[in-house]
């Protein structure tokens, strides 16, 4: 404002005291602008990005074992790991588990140290009731009769790894890998990994979706933009229908048409095409089919706004020049639609990405994407860490399209309806 | 205007009601909600009103430890008696979250099954994981046990089965004819959870899983499946409520046991006792079972209860003789590894 007051100002320089009036109603412009976003901009930082990084923080701050057991957490930072720690160490442990188990912390510390090591919970609070009163045998010799394991170097190395503040523990878990006793980087054991796979599920499916709804919707597309204005918006709110409809409600909906004995599988038993019922649903097939259904709306759109805006001119030239229909078609119209072809992409995929109750309604079990684990690790189990590390592999990996879209094609040309 | 007017002061005088401090709460107790505390409150809770002249406040909660820490780390515990789950009851004990009983003012501790006794908590019913099919679609030669559910030649169909490793693995291991007094000691083996997944291998391309309890009952109902695993309860009331005819198979039942608790640090403290002394007297147990096909858990009960009710039940001796106690101190301890073994094994 202040530079558009200036550059209207009539030559010469007004006096020194009028261009200081301007410039602060200038600037009191400005504030009051800033004041009009300011309860958008708090509204945002409240409801979205301060919870949001305050979940993904889960995923690496770790201050529950150094909080319940500080003095053994502050001994073992100076423990070199080759061997047992010293005495210092466990005569600290069983400070901390006196004072813990009065506190009633304990079974807290154990949860933690449970993720990495099973039996942890266990060996705390049995651990902690056996040192409860004050023995006459030391501190290290206590402990290994309260339970042999405090003789091993794997249970020292476990409660080091999580003393805090921060930890690897969830986003190594979260690739399939994890530290050993040696605190060196290690593949998880065959049998319990499991999230590598899931992302490289997650992707798959997204992308056989993606795939899927550009065959179906680009002809759908197509046929709409080359329709009469007043049909066209009949056709366009058929394609906005499902919109109002529950995402529930339409899964659902798939359930009842596919199940064994669903309304798909009597029809095509009463036709006599098949004679055992067809197994269409809790697959593969049936996530799909009901992913590709919910998500159509997503590619229809903006592949026909780009198609709305295309002059019939180009095809006609191209056919004035001699080019069969489908050469005109494919080599001149194809190409100017790109722009719509990638922004349906990009939002299908995405969006896919991060579907969650479809797989979970009509998927089996080897059909879950990586949402359905962070909410199984947010909700069923309670291991907020896990689900936010999760939480971050998605999003790491849905940035990362998003770089890659907008390096080929450019942010700037995404073009909605 | 005139309406607003009053529609404002009604207003006001609400909030100035939940303004006042409820010095003198009743005694509340909380339960599932649902048609399991509508029998509740049928068989124990008016009754009690009516014979102790005690008053008390009813309310439903969704479980998890998470909430009755919240109640009593947050100093507003507005809670006094409390049912929760097994896993509840040991990790709020350990956590010191309920108050340790005093087990001569329930009757002592013989008066009860010995899987209702604990430091924290008083069992309160007695359900079953067991094998259920469609007696309208498998009529003659019926399934007889796990090893029955997991013959797809002799009984061909999917099997349904809930979704996790706890009570599947403990399945699985008594269909490879392990006994259930073994079963524990079998999973805490690397050996024992190979031999369980083995055999969980077997039937891998015919399992479909649920999640919620009300799903098994409708994966049979659809024919999706032939055989599922199932709460004994979700059968009886479908068979009730939709004149369903699914059969249960008791065989190597696996149980589990709700308990109530008293939080700790209530002002109710007296109240909360007459209340135990009234639910767990056999006396007033007989009467929920009629309403929900649920077991109770004092030994007198059993013989107390309607005869045509109790081989629904899972404290029936019959079935009981072959039942597992579902090991919650093994869970706790477990789960965490054998989710992650599971969910790998699930997607391979």
């Amino acid at each position: 404002m202040a530079t558009v007051a200036a550059t209207v100002a009539p030559q010469p320089r007004p006096p020194a005291g009028l261009r200081r009036a301007l410039r602060r109603s200038g600037r009191r412009e400005q504030w009051r602008a800033a004041l009009l976003v300011m309860p958008l901009f708090f509204f945002l930082l409240a409801s979205f990005i301060v919870p949001i990084g305050a979940m993904l923080a889960r995923a690496i701050v770790d201050p529950d074992v150094a909080r319940i057991l500080p003095r053994v957490s502050a001994e073992l930072r100076h423990w070199d790991g080759r061997e047992l720690p010293p005495d210092a160490a466990y005569a600290a442990m069983v400070d901390d588990l006196r004072a813990a188990r009065e506190a009633g912390t304990l079974a807290s510390a154990g949860t933690r140290l449970n993720y990495d090591v099973a039996g942890f919970r266990s060996l705390l609070v049995t651990s902690g009731r056996r040192v409860a009163d004050p023995t006459a045998t030391s501190p290290r010799q206590a402990l290994l009769d309260a339970d042999p394991k405090w003789g091993e170097r794997e249970t020292w190395a476990a409660i080091r790894r999580a003393g805090g503040p921060a930890t690897d523990f969830y986003l190594l878990a979260a690739v399939d890998l994890r530290r050993d006793a040696d605190n060196a980087i290690a593949a998880a054991p065959a049998n319990e990994s499991v999230f590598r796979n899931v992302l490289g599920r997650t992707l798959w499916i997204a992308g056989v979706v993606t795939l899927a709804c550009l065959a179906l919707g680009y002809p759908v597309a197509l046929f709409i933009a080359r329709q009469p204005p007043q049909r066209a918006a009949l056709f366009l709110f058929l394609v906005l229908l499902p919109f109002w409809t529950s995402l529930l409600v339409r899964t659902v909906a798939w359930v009842v048409l596919l199940q064994r004995e669903g309304i798909l599988n009597n029809l095509l038993l009463s036709l006599g095409i098949v004679h055992e019922p067809l197994r269409m649903i809790f697959n593969r097939f049936a996530v799909y089919v009901a992913m590709v259904h919910v998500l159509l709306p997503f590619m229809v759109l903006p592949l026909y706004a780009v198609m709305k805006a295309i002059s019939p001119t180009y095809e006609r030239a191209a056919a004035s020049l001699g080019a069969t229909p489908f050469t005109a078609f494919r080599r001149v119209y194809v190409p100017q639609t790109l722009p719509g072809i990638a922004a349906g992409c990009l939002m299908v995929f995405i969006q896919a990405l991060g579907y969650y109750i479809t797989p979970a309604l009509v998927g089996g079990a080897d059909d879950q994407m990586i949402s359905y684990f962070i909410a199984f690790y947010a909700s069923r189990t309670v291991n907020w860490g896990m689900a936010a590390a999760l939480s971050i592999m998605l999003l790491t990996a849905t940035l990362a399209l998003y770089a890659v879209y907008h390096r080929m094609i450019g942010l700037d040309k995404l073009r909605m309806s | 205007m005139q309406a607003k007017f009053w529609n404002l002061g009604a207003i006001a005088l609400c909030a100035a009601a939940l303004a006042i401090p409820a010095s003198a709460r009743d005694l509340t107790v909380v339960s599932w909600g649902g048609d399991y505390q509508d029998a509740q409150r049928d068989a124990y809770f008016k009754p009690f009103m009516q014979t102790t002249g005690v008053k008390m406040a009813e309310e439903s909660w969704d479980g998890g430890v998470g909430t009755l820490r919240a109640k009593i780390q947050g100093g507003s515990n507005n809670w006094d008696v409390v049912q929760v789950e097994s896993e509840e009851l040991l990790l709020g004990c350990e956590e010191g979250l309920y108050e340790k009983l005093d087990w001569a003012k329930l009757g002592g501790k013989d008066k009860y099954m010995p899987d209702a006794v604990n430091d924290c908590g008083v069992g309160a019913i007695v359900y079953s994981f067991v094998l259920a099919y469609d007696g309208d679609k498998i009529k003659s030669d019926a399934p007889k046990s796990w090893a029955d559910f997991w013959n797809t030649q002799k009984w061909p169909g999917k099997r349904a089965l809930r979704k996790g490793p706890k009570t599947t693995l403990e399945i699985a291991l008594m269909a490879d004819g392990v006994a259930p007094k073994d079963v524990y000691k079998t999973l805490g083996t690397d050996a024992g959870v190979e031999r369980a997944f083995k055999k969980l291998d077997q039937l891998k391309a015919n399992l479909v899983w649920w999640e919620k309890g009300s799903q098994p009952p409708q994966l049979l109902a659809s024919g999706e499946v032939a055989m599922t695993d199932v709460y004994n309860g979700r059968i009886a009331a479908a068979n009730a409520k939709e004149k369903k005819n699914f059969k249960i198979v008791w065989t190597n039942n696996l149980y589990t046991i709700d308990s109530w608790v008293v939080m700790k640090g209530t002002p109710n403290k007296a109240d909360a006792e007459k209340y135990l002394l009234f639910v767990n007297d056999p006396n007033n147990q007989k009467n929920l079972p009629p309403k929900i096909p649920y077991g109770v858990t004092t030994k007198a009960a059993t013989a107390l209860i309607d005869k045509n009710v109790l081989p629904n039940l899972a404290t029936a001796p019959e079935n009981l003789a072959s039942a597992l106690s579902i090991n919650d101190k093994f869970w706790l301890e477990n789960l965490d590894k054998l989710n992650q073994r599971f969910n790998a094994w699930v997607a391979k």
